[in-house]
């Protein structure tokens, strides 16, 4: 049975925009600080894995290079938006093989204000002539419906409300009403703005369901946390043990075969199986939980993973919206954080800031949005192609 | 046919234009009988590597939708991204074409049936031909 493991340090920068500082100061000064609140230094940490997707060549080398060269083996990772969970993944699995007793997991982005519309596709061409997978003469964005991620999480929203009453436009509004107001109170998040569900339905179309207030923002940010083998745990400081939050499940999994699965992006088989064997680990129960961070990219997205992560009746998604059970004072707080659709989604930090954000909370110290007396919470992120991570966190004594 | 009067073209491969009715032509295992719309290097069921042709149906059911209103400059927006399950097995991801772009007029489950049209022409007057579905009207 491979020891268990736990999180000694948690830092988080604020998301947003940081034009005076690049990618490299971004990582180094969240890894110091995450370091600093584990009690830990560079000179402690055997394994190192750095999430950033798009400026991943060697980053965590240079890291090291701003932070301490001690010759640790790194990692750099990329997993689309499940990039920063992968490397919080590739520290676990470290400690859990042996190999290392304490590690460092760094998740950073900075996507500046990139365009909405991404470049896809070939130019066009002069001539008709077939070229790719399908023989395209000409680009299909458009013709043969939308890959952009605007359209594609509306499909996912939508097929759920095909097979499911009492989801629509209405429950999506809902939902990112609650993550507005959500992140009034994070000091972190991107946006911390509250607006009302008029506000939200009136702002302006993207891919419907899905208004631009029900969409996430292009931001910058970092997170890095502090992993620990329990045996290691037990020779540390009574302050950082008294802190320290256990890891009681990893789980990544990627999409299997469904049918559909060629032409629709399927996600949630890969989330259900995620949960499913995450709380198999942990044996928490998804009624357990006081608080969930899942991938909210676009307010579609949200409402899939409450019924794919278990925390509603299977078909009660809209129900669990409707009747207020995600929300800060409900039955299973979901993020609280504002999600991704307000505290920001800069790529490869995500899967490692919503760590720590359940860490934070576990530790009693999420100031004004604290859930009080959390004790147990579970993270999602979903890169679509796809990859999963889940993780449940627990308070509990060493 | 002279070149100038527009030889026409499928969009994708997939979509055979012969003499007959247009139609969606798929990729079937041998083994399993997963259905592909794309080239393939096997199959991502069951891991064989023989294929057969499947011609699928024209007709089928509407399982989701998006009204994409922000595009590229090249593609004219508001239109209806659809999934369309087909009637007899497969399924495809295209526009949902002659119906009014809102929520009010594309309904969830509704049935839908095969359409061709002229999706663009290049420097040789050739026309590359696109299928999207349409509301069936009066089918159950
Ligand atoms: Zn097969």
């Amino acid at each position: 049975m491979a020891d268990n493991v736990w999180i000694i340090g948690a830092a988080m920068t604020k998301f947003g925009r940081h034009p005076d500082k690049d990618v490299l100061d971004l990582g180094s000064d969240v890894a110091l600080e995450a370091l600093a609140d584990g009690g830990a230094t560079i000179h402690d940490m055997n394994v190192m894995a750095v999430g950033c997707q798009f400026e991943p060549f060697t980053l965590g080398q240079k890291i090291q290079k701003q932070i301490g060269q001690t010759g640790i083996p790194v990692y750099n990772v990329t997993n689309a938006c499940a990039t920063g969970a992968s490397a919080v993944r590739t520290v676990i699995m470290s400690i859990k093989a042996g190999e290392a007793d304490m590690g460092l997991a760094i998740g950073v982005e900075q996507m500046g204000k990139p365009g909405f519309i991404p470049q896809m596709g070939r130019p066009r061409r002069d001539k008709f002539e077939p070229d790719g997978r399908f023989g395209e003469v000409m680009p299909i964005e458009g013709v043969l419906g939308t890959d952009f991620m605007a359209g594609v999480f509306a499909e996912a929203g939508m097929a759920y409300a095909a097979e499911h009453d009492g989801v629509g436009f209405d429950q999506f509004v809902k939902i990112a009403e609650k993550n507005h107001l959500h992140s009034s109170l994070n000091p972190l998040a991107q946006y911390r703005k509250v607006f009302s569900t008029e506000e939200i339905k009136a702002s302006p179309m993207q891919a419907y369901p899905n208004t631009l207030l029900m969409c996430c923002p292009t931001g910058d940010g970092a997170s890095a946390l502090v992993i620990v083998s329990e045996k290691k745990l037990k020779t540390l400081d009574p302050d950082v043990r008294k802190r320290a939050v256990k890891i009681s499940a990893s789980v990544m999994t990627s999409d299997p075969w469904v049918e559909g699965g060629q032409v629709q992006p399927d996600v949630n088989t890969l989330t259900r199986n995620a949960a499913d064997q995450a709380y198999e680990q942990s044996g928490v129960d998804p009624q357990d939980l006081d608080l969930v961070e899942l991938h909210d990219c676009f307010a579609t997205a949200e409402l899939v993973h409450y019924d794919n992560l278990r925390l509603c009746e299977p078909g009660g998604a809209g129900a669990f919206i409707d009747s207020g059970g995600p929300m800060r004072d409900g039955k299973i707080p979901v993020n609280v954080s504002g999600g991704l659709i307000s505290k920001g989604h800069p790529i490869g930090a995500t899967g490692a800031a919503n760590i720590y954000e359940v860490a934070t909370h576990l530790r009693g110290e999420a100031g004004d949005r604290q859930i009080e007396g959390a004790k147990v919470g579970l993270t999602h992120v979903i890169g679509l192609g796809s990859a999963c991570a889940v993780h449940i966190l627990e308070k509990q004594a060493v | 046919m002279l070149a100038d009067m527009g030889q026409q073209v499928p969009i994708v491969d997939y979509l055979v234009l012969d003499d007959g009715a247009p139609y969606l032509n798929a990729n079937v295992c041998d083994e399993c009988g997963a259905l592909f719309l794309d080239r393939r290097n096997a199959c991502g069921k069951c891991g064989k590597t023989a294929f057969g042709k499947k011609r699928l149906a024209d007709t089928g059911t509407l399982k989701s939708f998006t009204i994409v209103h922000r595009a590229a400059p090249t593609v004219p927006v508001p239109y209806v991204s659809a999934v369309i399950h087909l009637d007899g097995g497969g399924s495809v991801h295209t526009n949902l074409v002659n119906v009014e772009p809102d929520p009010e007029h594309v309904q969830l489950n509704m049935p839908v049936r095969m359409t061709t049209y002229t999706a663009g022409v290049d420097v040789d007057g050739t026309e590359a031909v696109a299928f999207g579905f349409e509301p069936a009207e009066g089918k159950a």
